[in-house]
C-alpha cells in the first residue's frame, strides 16, 4: 500500500503544476490590477463590478440561451440515439459507438468549416435549393448556424454516458416492471429512463459546459459581431490584453457552473429518493 | 383433487437449432405447490418464462382457465414471478418495491398501503418500509422478492430458483416459510429448483425434467417410491438399480433369484429395472438371504452407516445405523414392497 502511495507522488506534484497553479493564477488575476505583472500587485474589485455592465451581462444570457437550447436539442437526439444502439447486439453497439465518435477524432476547425461549406449563401445546401428552383436561405451568421455547429460537436459527449448507462441496466429489471403490470411505455419511464438519469445528468454537465466555453464555432458560424462568453474570454487575453478582467469572467463563468453541477446532482439524489 | 388452472399442451420450444422444450404436457392445478425439478439446462426457466410470457412455445398451447394466453403479453397475465436474482429495483426503498404493482394499476393510496403493509407482514418485513433494498440480506431480499410478487394477488407464482443464492440454514428455513406462505394465500406456486430434497419437502406435486422431456409426474412420496425409469430413480436420491426381467406379474428376477414384488402390469419376460432403496435393504446372515456377499466399505454418514457389499454381480449400497465389519460375509434381505419395478430406458 504504502509502495503504491509513493507511485501517486509524482502524479500529485504534476497535477499542482498544471492544474492548480494556473487556477490560483487565474483566481489572482481577477482580484488584481496590471495584468500580468505580478510584481506591483495591487488588489481590486474591479474586475468583478464590471460585469454588471449590460454588455456583459447581455453576453452571459446569450452563451447560457444558446448552451441550454443545444444542451436540450443534443438531449433528446442523443438520449434516442443512445437507446436504440442497445438494441443491436455487443457487436454492432460497439460499431455504433464508434461511428458516434468519429466526429471527436477530427479537429473542431476543420469540421466547422465543414459546415461553413454546406451552410454558406454559395454553399452546398443553397446549390441543391437553387437546382430545385427554390429561394436560397441565408443560414451563415445565425443562431441556428451555431447552434447547428454546437450539436454536431456536443452528441458524442451525450450520446456516450447515457449509452454507458444504459448498458448496465439489468434486464431482468424489465421483465420484472413487465411482470408487475406495467407496459412497454411504462417499463421505460419507470425502469429504463430512471436508472438512465446518471447518464443523463453526465451528459448535460458536459455537454453544457463545452458549449458554455467555446469559442470557435460562434466565431466562424456565428460571424466577428457573434459574442459568446469564450469569445469574450478569448478577445480580453488574446486581442485586448486584459487579462484580470478575463481572468474575472472565467472565475464567476466557473462558480456558476459548479452551483449548475451542484444542483444536477442534488437532482439525481432527490429522483433517486422521492415517490 | 381441485379444478385445472393452467393446461400445458405439446409445448416445444427452440433456441436456434437447438430443441430446449420436447413436448411438455402438463396440467397445473388450482392452490397446488407445484415443483419443476431437474438437472440444470434441463428447460426449467424456459417453461417459467412460457408461463409468465417472456418467451413464446414454438408450438403447442398454453390454457389458462382454458383460455389459450400465447398472445397474451406479461403485463396482462394474472401471474407474478420471483426472479431467480430478486431483480429488486434498486432506486426505489423496500414499501416501493412491493407497492410497483398496485401503483401501477392506479389503485387508491390507502388501499395501496393497507396491502402492502399486510404482505410485508406476512413475509415477516413488519417496519422495514424505508429500508434501502440493495443494503438488506439476501434473505431479507428474497422476503421483498415475493412481497412485491404476492401483493398483485396473482392466481399463480412463479418461483424461479428462489432460494439458490441462500445459505443451507436460512434455505430450509425459508422452505418452511415459502410452504407457510402459500398455504396462507392459498395460490398455485410454480416451485423450480433443482434440489431434490427441497421438491420433496415443500410440493404437492413434483415434476421431473430432464433435457426438455418430463420424466415424471407425481406426489412426492410416488416420486420417491415409485420411480418411473432410471433417471428418476437417480437423480432423486441414491438408488441401487438393477436390469431385471419380469416373469409375471408379482414375479421378478435378477441376479440369478426370482423375487415376489408389487408390480404388474408388465409384459411377461419385458425387460424391465428395479430400483431398491439403500435404506431398504436389511443386512442379515448369510443363510438367511438370497443374495450374499461380503462388505466392501463402511462410511459414518452422520445419521448413518453406508455400507457397500460386493456380491456375484454388483456392489450394492446400504444405509444402516449398524456397523458391521469390513470383510464380513453378510446376506442382503428386502420384502416385495421394496422392490419398485420400472421400465427400462436407454440412456446414453
Ligand atoms: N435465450 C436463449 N437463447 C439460447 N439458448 C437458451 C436461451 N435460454 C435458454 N437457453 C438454453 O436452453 C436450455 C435450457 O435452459 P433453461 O434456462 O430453461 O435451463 P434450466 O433448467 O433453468 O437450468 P438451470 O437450473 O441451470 O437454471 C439451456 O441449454 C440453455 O442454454
Ligand atoms: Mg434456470
Amino acid at each position: 500500500m504504502k509502495y503504491f502511495v509513493k507511485l501517486v507522488r509524482p502524479y500529485l506534484i504534476w497535477s499542482i503544476v498544471i492544474v492548480i497553479i494556473p487556477l490560483l493564477l487565474i483566481v489572482l488575476y481577477s482580484v488584481t490590477t496590471g495584468g500580468n505583472d505580478l510584481i506591483n500587485i495591487q488588489f481590486t474589485l474591479d474586475n468583478f463590478k464590471k460585469m454588471a455592465e449590460p454588455i456583459y451581462v447581455a453576453v452571459f444570457l446569450k452563451s447560457f440561451r444558446l448552451g441550454l437550447i443545444s444542451v436540450g436539442i443534443c438531449l433528446v437526439i442523443g438520449y434516442i440515439l443512445a437507446y436504440l444502439i442497445t438494441f443491436f447486439s455487443e457487436k454492432v453497439q460497439n460499431l455504433l459507438i464508434l461511428f458516434v465518435t468519429i466526429p471527436m477524432w477530427i479537429n473542431t476547425l476543420l469540421r466547422t468549416y465543414a459546415w461553413i461549406s454546406l451552410l454558406s449563401d454559395n454553399g452546398i445546401i443553397n446549390s441543391v435549393l437553387e437546382m430545385l428552383g427554390m429561394e436560397p436561405v441565408a443560414m451563415m451568421y445565425t443562431d441556428f448556424a451555431v447552434i447547428l455547429g454546437l450539436i454536431s460537436d456536443l452528441l458524442p459527449f451525450m450520446v456516450i454516458p447515457i449509452h454507458t448507462s444504459l448498458c448496465k441496466i439489468d434486464h431482468s429489471l424489465h421483465e420484472a416492471a413487465m411482470d408487475l403490470g406495467a407496459n412497454p411505455f411504462q417499463t421505460f419511464w419507470r425502469v429504463t429512463f430512471k436508472l438512465s438519469t446518471p447518464g443523463v445528468l453526465n451528459g448535460i454537465i458536459m455537454t453544457f459546459l463545452l458549449s458554455i466555453s467555446t469559442f470557435v464555432i460562434p466565431k466562424l458560424l456565428g460571424g466577428g459581431q457573434y459574442m459568446l462568453i469564450g469569445n469574450l474570454i478569448e478577445n480580453l487575453f488574446i486581442s485586448v490584453g486584459d487579462w484580470n478582467f478575463g481572468s474575472a469572467i472565467s472565475v464567476i463563468l466557473a462558480f456558476i457552473i459548479l452551483i449548475a453541477i451542484t444542483c444536477m446532482k442534488r437532482i439525481d439524489k432527490e429522483t433517486g429518493e422521492e415517490e | 383433487m381441485s379444478d385445472v388452472l393452467i393446461e400445458l399442451k405439446g409445448i416445444t420450444k427452440n433456441f436456434g437449432d437447438q430443441q430446449v422444450l420436447k413436448g411438455i404436457d402438463l396440467n397445473i392445478r388450482e392452490n397446488e405447490f407445484l415443483t419443476l425439478l431437474g438437472p440444470s439446462g434441463c428447460g426449467k426457466t424456459t417453461t417459467l418464462r412460457i408461463l409468465a410470457g417472456f418467451d413464446e412455445p414454438s408450438s403447442g398451447e398454453v390454457l389458462f382457465d382454458g383460455v389459450d394466453i400465447a398472445k397474451i403479453p406479461p403485463y396482462k397475465r394474472e401471474v407474478n414471478t420471483v426472479f431467480q436474482k430478486y431483480a429488486l429495483f434498486p432506486f426505489l426503498n423496500v414499501y416501493d418495491n412491493v407497492a410497483f404493482g398496485l401503483k401501477i394499476k392506479k389503485m387508491d393510496k390507502s388501499l395501496i398501503e393497507h396491502k402492502v403493509k399486510k404482505t410485508l407482514k406476512l413475509v415477516g418485513l413488519e417496519g422495514f418500509d424505508k429500508r434501502d433494498v440493495t443494503k438488506l440480506s439476501g434473505g431479507q431480499q428474497q422476503r421483498v422478492a415475493i412481497a412485491r410478487a404476492l401483493v398483485n394477488e396473482p392466481k399463480v407464482l412463479l418461483l424461479d430458483e428462489p432460494l439458490g443464492a441462500l445459505d443451507a440454514k436460512l434455505r430450509k428455513e425459508m422452505q418452511g416459510e415459502l410452504k407457510k406462505i402459500q398455504k396462507e394465500v392459498g395460490i398455485t406456486f410454480i416451485f423450480v429448483t433443482h434440489d431434490q430434497e427441497e421438491a420433496l419437502s415443500m410440493s404437492d406435486t413434483v415434476v421431473v425434467m430432464h433435457e426438455g422431456i418430463i420424466q415424471q409426474v407425481g406426489t412426492p412420496e410416488d416420486i420417491y417410491n415409485e420411480p418411473e425409469n432410471r433417471f428418476v430413480a437417480n437423480f432423486i436420491g441414491e438408488s441401487n438399480i438393477v436390469e431385471a426381467c419380469m416373469i409375471d406379474d408379482l414375479l421378478v428376477s435378477f441376479d440369478g433369484f426370482e423375487f415376489e414384488c408389487v408390480d404388474k402390469g408388465f409384459k411377461k419376460n419385458e425387460c424391465v429395472e428395479v430400483v431398491i432403496r439403500p435404506e431398504d435393504i436389511d443386512i442379515v446372515k448369510p443363510e438367511e438371504a438370497k443374495i450374499q456377499g461380503t462388505v466392501k466399505s463402511i462410511v459414518f454418514k452422520g445419521v448413518h452407516h453406508e455400507i457397500v457389499v460386493e456380491t456375484e454381480r454388483r456392489d450394492y449400497t446400504i444405509h444402516t445405523t449398524d456397523y458391521y465389519e469390513v470383510g464380513l460375509k453378510v446376506g442382503l434381505s428386502f420384502g416385495p414392497d421394496d422392490i419398485h419395478v420400472m421400465y427400462r430406458m436407454d440412456w446414453e
